[in-house]
């Protein structure tokens, strides 16, 4: 028995270490712990209710528009409003577009390069040219000794089963990746006037009206993004899986998930929106509606003062650093429950909801991929590494597609002069808020108390709170510990395997570590036995 | 200097084009243009004519003009031959600087990051993790000579920031002491940024205050991708550091307010504003300074880079400045919709005091509030140029 300590796991965004126990080339047990504070909720604490829209942006830089757009959406059922048509067509291009690079950005490059062997395909044989010109620059990279990014990674490692030739598009397609990425940023910054850290869609809708102009920008640079989603990114995830289908059987996690929906209809309602609100439980592709008021913080394993778990609107934070011990406290990440159960989020959360739904979209598209896998009739094997990557890719397409739509409904908006994009309101002097979203990594949550004016509360779960969740007073895991159990581990100096097994969360760990105390003088040593 | 997509030839459409191709190695049927031209490639993958636009892109980014460009050229050349190690730490950050960074057009992240320099150490980007990440930092640190570019705050707290075990402050001062440039990009790295807003919990502090050195400051929330890469050019270039204003901004990006470079400066002058969003004057790009915007006080030239492939920036898109480019701005110009105070507002008290005074104002003002903070443990820096009095550019 043997335990693996990876500090720091890299491709994520943050600071993230994970601890695990081997046992016969398996993982047997496994501990998350986030290792960054910086305490948003505290810095909110008596400002302008209106400043959240900007202040949680920086919660994270990968996806400040989730947060732009809970933070909005929490101000505005404060104050009882709703963003007008076109504002809400302009909030989801915003926000679809950072899907759209979120989504790219981490298939090829925070996830892929667990699967592709960049060193093997210098190997490959190819008489096309293109491939030959990427091949030619690696391979200067790799013998000039300069590999930037890609030195001193666990290339030729045995777990790596593509073939030269597969290593060598998948790389090429990495550096078009870049481009694409920047593309669907760029869409974003037409409406939002940069990304990251989006500017003109607070509470009451957008503040930049569209045009004409806007549109002419932006349909060329959508629709190359759309046509390399269909004609790149699935085939190169049809065209890898394959070959790693041992991990459809691996990372299950819990089983449960929750979505709390994404990009709004005119209804305004989360069972309504494109991606769907929704929960399955315990691997039971049976679509429940969600009941926010059944979330609540565990902070048995966090280091914090112990207390009954409550719901985050009535969350009281005591930080208290004891030491780093498995048995007893380990992270700084509290344990989020939804009705008692650890829930996975992210984009297989909202594929699996959206599934269990009859989604119209959704369904078809999983059907034929778990077909062209060979696993058709067993959506279950989605409940995986291979089933996150997988969810991410279809979503991207789906989002794709819809944004072409809300794209000519704006136009056609702005043919007919239905221009309103803003709904004014006053700041009331007593209220409460709520905010439910999704970043690409999983549902997110807002609530904020509003006293004379001023925010005298203010609560964020993000996705990887869920997901990086330490174990609950149940003992319960998390959903990444859970997922972590029984992943093979063929060589304990170069764990791969269990990069790939994390890396299928995305975990965001800015996001994750957000209450401290800032009158405490406690020393914090971090430690690991 | 794209990578050309390829054309993929289909059999028959299926719901998902490529879902045919179940198993086996989908090669792209292409016939590329670019790479089968006859002219030669100056930086691989980069063809002359594109790489000269990139020249010309980063000389009008550096005020050089025209003549700047076979400097230009001539310093990538150079860079690409031997390319100059890059060590890029994340410390207190959401890496939106690092989001930003990969947003970059002229040169592009493929160029750049993979091409152009030798990215060595960048966490959120690099293949390596745990053990062989370490390695690789302590490689770099071995060699020293390399620039290091510092995202995120520094947390002075003990505990509060860690990675591989070790305090952020300790890792931050190790690499600084061995590199040949700092550069902090963002605010969190030049001051603490959002999360060092009041009551600053994890007592978080800019690189220049929590670890003595002098680096190059690249202000803005995130820092503008245009700014970052004309920096490193501009240093590959000249092998010094730019001008730089008290604050340690480069002049030439931070020389400026918003308000003086504004697009919609006309509109101001002439007393015409945006009095609620979404309303005819929106639509007409009227001033947007009763709407809170901060552009009077905010030195920095985001009108002329813009963002995101120049498509936009705050102001064009109809959204108030937030003031992002100063030291301090969350607190400092908190209530980003509410009116800055003390500015003399055409049409309402005439045109006689115009923007030229609140920009001298607004530099005093915050030369008072910032001095004590930034400026303290500053002044022993690395670069032999001394920073300057405060607000001294702005006299």
């Amino acid at each position: 028995m043997s335990r693996i300590i990876i500090d720091p796991i890299t491709r994520i965004e943050g600071h993230l270490a994970l601890e695990v126990e081997v046992e016969g080339g398996k993982v047997k047990d496994a501990w998350a712990s986030g290792t960054l504070f910086r305490g948003f909720e505290i810095v909110l604490k008596g400002r302008d209710p209106r400043d959240a829209y900007h202040i949680t942006q920086r919660i994270c830089g990968v996806c400040p528009t989730s947060h732009a757009h809970a933070a909005a959406l929490c101000l505005e059922s404060a104050t009882g409003i709703h963003a007008p048509d076109t504002g809400r067509l302009v909030r989801n291009m915003v926000e679809g577009a950072q899907f759209l690079h979120s989504h790219i950005l981490w298939f090829y490059h925070l996830a892929a390069l667990d699967f592709v062997d960049v060193v093997s395909a210098i190997k490959a044989e190819t008489k096309d040219h293109y491939l030959k010109d990427v091949q030619a620059r690696l391979r200067k990279s790799v013998e000039g000794g300069q590999l930037g990014p890609f030195a001193n990674a666990y290339w030729g490692h045995p777990a790596y089963k593509l073939p030269p030739e597969l290593n060598l598009l998948a790389v090429a397609h990495y550096l078009e990746a870049l481009d694409k990425q920047a593309q669907a940023s760029h869409i974003s910054a037409i409406f939002g006037g940069r990304m990251p850290m989006t500017m003109t869609t607070p509470a009451g809708g957008s503040v930049h009206i569209p045009t004409v102009d806007d549109m002419a920008n932006l349909k060329p640079r959508l629709e190359e993004i759309r046509h390399w989603v269909e004609h790149v990114y699935i085939p190169d995830v049809l065209a890898i899986a394959p070959y790693y289908l041992d991990y459809a059987k691996i990372g299950v996690g819990p089983r449960n998930f929750l979505a709390w929906g994404v990009f709004d209809d005119p209804s305004f309602d989360t069972k309504n929106r494109l991606m769907p609100s929704g929960t399955v439980l315990d691997g039971r592709l049976k679509a429940l509606e969600i009941e926010p008021a059944t979330i609540t913080e565990d902070v048995t394993h966090g280091w914090y003062k112990d207390g009954k778990p409550t719901h985050p609107s009535m969350g009281v934070t005591e930080p208290e650093f004891t030491q780093w011990d498995v048995e007893k406290k380990y992270t700084w990440a509290k344990a989020p429950r939804y009705g008692g159960r650890p829930m996975e989020v992210g984009a297989l959360a909202r594929m699996v909801v959206a599934y269990a739904k009859g989604h119209p979209a959704a369904r078809p598209l999983i059907d034929q991929t778990l077909g062209a896998l060979g696993v058709g009739g067993h959506p279950e094997v989605l409940f995986s590494v291979v089933g996150r990557i997988a969810a991410r890719a279809l979503e991207t397409k789906i989002i794709a597609d819809a944004m072409v739509q809300w794209s000519d409904e704006i136009l056609e908006n702005i043919r007919t002069e239905k221009k309103d994009t803003f709904t004014p309101y006053t700041l009331p002097a007593r209220a409460q808020g709520v905010g439910l979203w999704e970043a690409p990594r999983g549902a997110l949550g807002h609530w904020n108390q509003i006293e004379g004016t001023r925010l005298a509360n203010y609560q964020v779960i993000t996705p990887t709170c869920w997901n990086i969740s330490p174990r609950d007073a149940n003992g319960v895991k998390g959903p990444i510990e859970q997922a972590l159990i029984g992943t093979p581990v063929a060589d304990a100096k170069r764990p791969l395997e269990i990069l790939r097994v994390a890396h299928s969360f995305d975990p965001c760990l800015a996001c994750t570590v957000h209450v401290i105390d800032p009158e405490s003088n406690a020393v914090y040593k971090v430690r690991i036995s | 200097m794209q990578i050309e997509l390829p054309v993929i030839q289909e059999v028959e459409p299926p719901l998902i084009s490529g879902m045919s191709h179940r198993k086996g190695i989908r090669l792209p049927v292409i016939q590329d243009p670019k790479t089968q031209a006859d002219e030669p490639s100056v930086i691989s993958g980069v063809n002359r004519r594109d790489f000269l636009k990139v020249c010309g892109a980063a000389a009008a980014f550096l005020g050089l003009g025209s003549i700047g460009i076979p400097r230009i050229a001539e310093a990538l050349v150079a860079a690409a031959a031997k390319r100059p190690s890059v060590v890029w730490l994340n410390f207190a950050s959401d890496t939106g600087c690092t989001e930003a960074l990969i947003k970059a057009n002229y040169p592009n992240a493929a160029q750049l990051i993979l091409e152009t320099l030798s990215l060595d150490y960048n966490e959120t980007i690099m293949a390596a993790a745990g053990a062989q990440a370490e390695e690789i930092l302590h490689q770099a640190l071995d060699r020293g000579g390399y620039i290091l570019i510092i995202e995120g705050a520094i947390p002075t707290k003990k505990g509060y920031g860690m990675i591989a075990r070790r305090e952020m402050i300790d890792i931050g001062k190790e690499f600084a002491a061995k590199a040949k440039a700092v550069i902090a990009v963002g605010s969190c790295a030049t001051w603490g940024g959002v999360p060092a807003g009041d009551p600053n919990p994890a007592g978080l502090k800019g690189v220049r205050e929590a670890l003595g050195v002098n680096c190059i400051n690249l202000d803005l929330c995130p820092v503008n991708e245009g700014i970052l890469v004309a920096t490193i050019v501009d240093f590959l270039m000249t092998d010094r550091v730019p001008e730089m204003d008290g604050f340690g901004r480069p002049k030439i990006f931070y020389g400026q307010t918003i308000h003086d470079q504004c697009e919609r400066r006309a509109h101001f002058d002439a007393g015409r504003f945006v009095e609620r969003f979404g309303t005819n004057e929106e639509e007409r790009g009227y001033c947007l300074y009763k709407v809170g915007c901060k552009g009077p006080e905010t030195y920095a030239n985001c009108s002329k880079m813009r963002y995101n492939d120049r498509v936009s920036w705050c102001i064009g898109a109809g959204a108030p400045c937030i003031g992002c480019a100063e030291h301090g701005w969350v607190d400092k110009f908190a209530g980003f919709y509410e009116r800055l105070p003390n500015v003399k507002v055409p049409g309402l008290e005439g045109v006689e005091t115009g923007a030229d005074t609140i920009g001298i104002a607004a530099g005093v003002a915050t030369a008072v509030g910032i001095a004590a903070h930034a400026i303290g443990t500053a002044m022993k820096g690395r670069f032999k140029s001394e920073p300057r009095e405060e607000g001294e550019e702005r006299k």
